[in-house]
């Protein structure tokens, strides 16, 4: 399919069509909001379930190669099912690791055969992904990985631990970073990547209970774990390179990602909606002078964040700073979401102080719990603070912190 | 699209690109650093010669018809122009000229094309607006009697001792605002008194009218739009140059923080200078978005709602980052910040001249509320 501007209007008028058809109706227990999220296997069967149900429609990974199981269409297909999943407030795609990581970078990297193996079953759901980067002592700082990968013939024995696995408990695989030699002068060329299994014996993954009550991560633990030598993806050794663009893929610094609809997309909308519940010195909220100012600060920097996305695409408006408006996408995007949703709670006046169990908290805590989620992503993939750092280094190029 | 975020709209037409490389071209080569600072002495606050080449380039007429000698590429061409004379700290008085043209052929029209020819021709220009303090107030204070004879005063009128033609913004003996078209010759010396400005670069003056007659008074429907839309497209103009201002500064400073040496390590690696400073280039990011997003919702005629917010988020968000800007340049470059000879000083300057041009942060911020709140 390619993109001409009649065939995507056709196309924006078929998908809303589907959309209003074909979006399951809210189940009666609470869904996550976002992939980090999903604690619960009736949660984990309805979501899988709904993402066949896309991608069996022809509108996930439209624009990956029909020889793995995508469309082979223009990536402006996507954009516009992604769009409308969004504005349909439809449940999220929750298998993230899998189609906006694990999927672009075999695409990109991978061999065939990897890619036969493994991409349609991402993009159909049937196979769950996690990833092994961060560990217990090792948040931010990759580099220093310590789980050990040793290899004993065609296969590599695993010993260590990683944390905030999202997904890892129901995951059927793993994108792994472990250390296959210590003795290297770079900590970084010790680093191997694997595609590695997560349901073999001496692979074990312990939910974690998360700040808003919830669960979604895991602590894996491997203790003398088997995994296939074919597992590796690139060469032994050759690990930072492949975990670094992964991460390229996980902040969005690079497209070909299957579905950008990983999160349900809370926006100022949303906030605009709660206006109408609240009052503050017995006047609509919307009246108070304070509040304004805030909504108008938050209109700002989300008009900002969007123009600039599209700016990036005309080069001649990006000489100074080729890169910068990609490598600051999690930045801006991730700390804005996290003051709107701060102030979803702080508009609820007494109210703001009840939680999701409480039967009188406004929609059932909704705000509150974003608000705690939100750090998933100003942590996940790399702190606001990292991503400073990056900033601060390639894009104005300061001196290494 | 949601009402409360509106239009993303952004353009850069071929035009554009080719002036932002000669403007940035243009600027490096004549407005050096030693340049910037003989000006801030000078008491024009701008090269005759350097104006001259500016003008034989076009940049007078960019905005206006073909009709009148110009390029007939609107508003949206002077962006980049503007833009690197911003960066340059390069002091002309093309944007009070370019704005005074906008406010007259928005309040006249046809009739104006003899003025109008002289501005794209190169005679510089300017509006005489504010009565006092307050660009919030009405500011028709000055009055225009039925032979066109001015009483009253105006504040803070830029670059007014260069202008050929002065656009007065007063009101009729009815009390409708009207806009006379004054002649630089015909107000005396002894009535302008020029102004010792925060922002070196910058010159203005206070004029009094008073029985001065002018050349033609402009009345009529268009007149209260036409005033409205000089406000904004200032607002953006002002925002444009911010942005050029503030991307010199950050620069500075990203230069001294990869050089200067403290406890044995360049003071850049401190995450404590480091994080501000890309809170800095962000800001100067978004900033420079929402102006090249106005630039693209501005045409010829009254501007549009979207139009509107966009020259007042640009504006607001401009001169909040160069706000920012300067007072970190100052602050991170130390001892030597707080220095006449550091460049941050310009900076600063520049920042606190910029915020209280058109309304500051807050006076847009104020009026986006009702905009985008109880639409």
């Amino acid at each position: 399919m390619s993109a001409t501007e009649t065939s995507l209007q056709n196309f924006q008028a078929d998908i809303d069509k589907w959309m209003s058809e074909n979006i399951p109706n809210k189940p009666g227990f609470l869904l996550p909001l976002t992939f980090l999220e999903v604690g619960t296997e009736q949660q984990l069967d309805f979501l899988r379930e709904w993402q066949h149900k896309l991608w069996s429609a022809g509108f996930l990974g439209m624009h990956w190669p029909t020889e793995y199981g995508g469309q082979g269409a223009d990536p402006a297909y996507q954009g516009i099912v992604d769009k409308a999943l969004g504005a349909h407030n439809a449940p999220i795609i929750f298998n993230t690791i899998g189609l906006n990581w694990t999927g672009p970078l075999l695409l990109d990297v991978g061999t065939e055969e990897d890619r036969k193996r493994y991409i349609k079953n991402i993009l159909t759901g049937e196979e769950i992904w996690c990833q092994g980067f961060s560990e217990p002592d090792h948040g931010s700082d990759l580099g220093n990985v310590q789980t050990r990968a040793v290899r004993d013939d065609d296969e590599f024995i695993v010993n260590g631990s990683k944390i905030w696995t999202t997904l890892g408990n129901y995951a059927d695989h793993m994108i792994l970073l472990a250390r296959t030699d210590t003795s290297t002068a770079r900590k970084y060329d010790g680093l191997s990547f694997f595609l590695a299994p997560m349901k073999v014996a001496g692979v074990e993954a312990r939910p974690i209970r998360k700040v808003t009550g919830e669960y979604g991560f895991n602590e894996t633990f491997f203790t003398d774990a088997r995994i296939p030598a074919s597992c590796l993806l690139g060469d032994e050794g050759g690990g930072w390179r492949m975990a670094m663009k992964t991460l390229e893929y996980e902040r969005g610094v690079i497209a070909g990602q299957a579905s950008a609809h990983s999160m349900q997309s809370i926006g100022l909308e949303d906030l605009m909606y709660a206006m109408h519940d609240f009052e503050r010195d017995g006047a609509p909220i919307l009246e108070d002078a304070m509040i304004r100012d805030e909504l108008v600060k938050l209109a700002i920097e989300a008009k900002a964040n969007s123009i600039s996305d599209r700016r990036a695409s005309i080069p001649a408006l990006n000489t100074d700073y080729p890169f910068g408006i990609a490598l600051s996408n999690k930045y801006r995007h991730t700390e804005y979401a996290r003051r709107l949703k701060m102030m979803g709670a702080h508009v609820q006046g007494a109210q703001g102080a009840l939680f999701m169990d409480d039967d009188k908290a406004y929609m059932g805590g909704f705000w509150q719990r974003a608000y705690f989620a939100n750090f998933g992503t100003t942590i996940g993939g790399g702190t606001t603070q990292i991503q400073a750092n990056i900033i601060g280094e390639h894009v104005l190029g300061l001196p290494k912190s | 699209m949601s009402a409360i975020i509106g239009s993303k709209k952004i353009d850069f037409s071929e035009e554009q690109g080719m002036l932002l490389d000669v403007a940035r071209e243009f600027v490096k080569d004549k407005s050096p650093g030693s340049e910037v600072r003989k000006l801030l002495e000078s008491e024009a606050g701008f090269s005759e010669p350097v104006w001259q080449e500016l003008v034989d380039l076009g940049w007078t007429g960019i905005n206006l018809p073909e009709s009148v000698g110009g390029s007939g590429l609107g508003i949206a061409a002077l962006i980049p122009v503007v833009e690197s004379m911003g960066k340059g700290l390069m002091g002309t008085p093309l944007v009070s000229t370019v704005l005074a043209a906008e406010l007259i052929r928005r309040a006249g029209g046809i009739a104006e094309e003899d003025v109008l020819e002289d501005i794209s021709g190169g005679c510089a220009a300017t509006v005489a607006y504010l009565d006092g303090s307050d660009w919030g107030a009405t500011n028709t204070g000055v009055s225009v009697d039925a032979n066109g004879v001015l009483s009253g005063s105006k504040f803070m009128v830029p670059d007014a001792a260069q202008a050929t033609w002065i656009a007065v913004v007063g009101s009729d003996a009815a009390g409708d605002a009207v806009v006379a078209l004054v002649a630089g010759r015909d107000v005396a010396a002894q009535a302008q008194a020029s102004h010792a400005l925060i922002d070196l670069t910058k010159r203005a003056s206070t004029l009094d009218f008073t029985g001065v007659k002018a050349q033609r008074v402009l009345s009529g429907d268009k007149v209260a739009s036409a005033i409205r839309d000089y406000l904004l497209i200032g607002a953006l103009l002002t925002a444009a140059e911010a942005v050029g201002s503030t991307s010199a500064c950050l620069a500075g400073i990203v230069d001294y923080l990869k050089t200067r040496k403290q406890f044995g390590k360049l003071i850049g690696s401190f995450q404590a200078l480091k994080h501000p400073t890309v809170d800095i280039y962000v800001g100067m990011e978004h900033s420079r978005s929402l102006v090249y997003h106005a630039s693209s919702e501005i045409d010829d005629g009254p501007l549009s709602a979207e139009a509107e917010v966009a020259c007042r988020m640009a504006k607001a968000k401009a001169s909040d980052t160069i706000q920012y800007a300067g007072d970190r340049s100052v602050q991170f470059h130390g001892g030597f910040g707080f220095t006449w000879e550091c460049d941050s000083s310009l900076f600063i300057r520049r920042a606190a001249w910029s915020q209280q041009q058109f309304g500051d942060a807050m006076h847009h911020r104020k009026r986006l509320a009702p905009l985008l709140l109880d639409a």
